[in-house]
């Protein structure tokens, strides 16, 4: 395997040269295993800092050939919905009197979805708000709702870097072809 | 969770016919969860997101080996489907599976007096649908 580098090449032919005399072996290996360890590191974070539960690896294991993408698809169904209930929430809210049985049977709804997708926290505060509107509470609805928008926007800031991370991260055999 | 190709003992195939589950939940989250649960076991797989879209396709194609269904929707519950199919001289026949995030034992008790084959609590596993397999009409 011979190597000809010439005095300080630019990094991404750097690269391309190490990708043409290592086809199918090391130096894809580390570029992709770094950003392997980086997608790892962030999907622990996410499940230890409690934003994700075992109902995301349920998805993940779902995910096959037939559909690639499967996780992706469904984070983005949830978020598409669940933008949709947040604002049918925050405008219910400030309706009065305040239709308990409405506001509930919105956040239930947002709750199962939370909770279909493994999204741990916001299915906990989904529960407080319920509680609160259970017992016709209004302020703490109010306080309750606060709680969940909050962790409806961080938690799709942060699926929404998860992913990206992945998209980079494709098929193996990606990172080889020139051109792509 | 995939069965081999040529090779389907559980799940999908009944002799040559593929098994025809009709799933029915206003979520689409939830929706697009059942489906692929259900087609990677090999069944083939209706999704609508209404109780009403459900008797329309039951009216009109009569394969149907199961329907999973959720409780709560708007309009119709999975309930009142239930009900509406286990009325019905043509449809009765089916098993119909309820769906719900709510461990409500009224709720399933009523369910399963009413004829509900099974009552599964959201979020639905592979080991829930396994179980299914044999549960299906033949």
């Amino acid at each position: 395997m011979a190597l000809h580098i010439s005095s300080a090449p630019p990094i991404s032919a750097f690269h391309h040269l190490l990708c043409f005399f290592f086809h199918d072996t090391y130096p894809e290996m580390e570029y992709a295993s770094s950003l392997q360890r980086q997608l790892a590191s962030m999907k622990k974070n996410l499940f230890d800092q409690g934003y994700l539960d075992e109902q995301f690896y349920q998805l993940e294991e779902l995910q096959d050939e037939s559909s690639p993408n499967f996780v992706e698809e469904v984070v983005t169904l949830f978020f598409r919905d669940s933008s949709r209930l947040v604002a049918n929430i925050d405008q219910a809210l400030q309706k009065y009197p305040q239709d308990f049985r409405r506001l509930d049977n919105f956040m239930h709804q947002l709750k199962g979805s939370a909770s279909s997708i493994g999204a741990a926290k916001m299915k906990n505060e989904c529960t407080s708000f319920r509680e609160f509107c259970n017992k016709e509470n209004r302020e703490g609805c109010l306080r309750s709702f606060q709680k969940v928008k909050k962790e409806h926007a961080v938690l799709k800031q942060k699926l929404e870097n998860y992913f990206q991370l992945l998209r980079q991260d494709g098929p193996v055999d990606k990172a080889t072809r020139s051109g792509n | 969770m995939s069965s081999p190709r040529g090779g389907d003992k559980e799940g999908g195939r009944d002799g040559e016919r593929q098994i025809h589950v009709l799933a029915v939940d206003d979520s689409s989250v939830d929706r697009a969860v059942i489906a692929k649960l259900l087609r990677s076991s090999k069944y083939r797989v209706t999704a609508v997101d209404s109780a009403k879209k459900a008797l329309e396709l039951l009216g009109t194609e009569p394969n149907v080996n199961m329907i999973i269904t959720d409780y709560s929707m708007p309009e119709m519950t999975g309930y009142e489907l239930l009900k509406r199919v286990k009325e019905s001289p043509t449809l009765r026949e089916i098993p119909v599976v309820i769906m719900s995030s709510e461990n409500d034992p009224d709720k399933i008790n009523r369910c399963l007096e009413e004829g509900a084959e099974d009552f599964l609590l959201k979020p639905v596993r592979p080991s829930d649908v396994s179980r299914l397999c044999g549960r299906m009409r033949s």
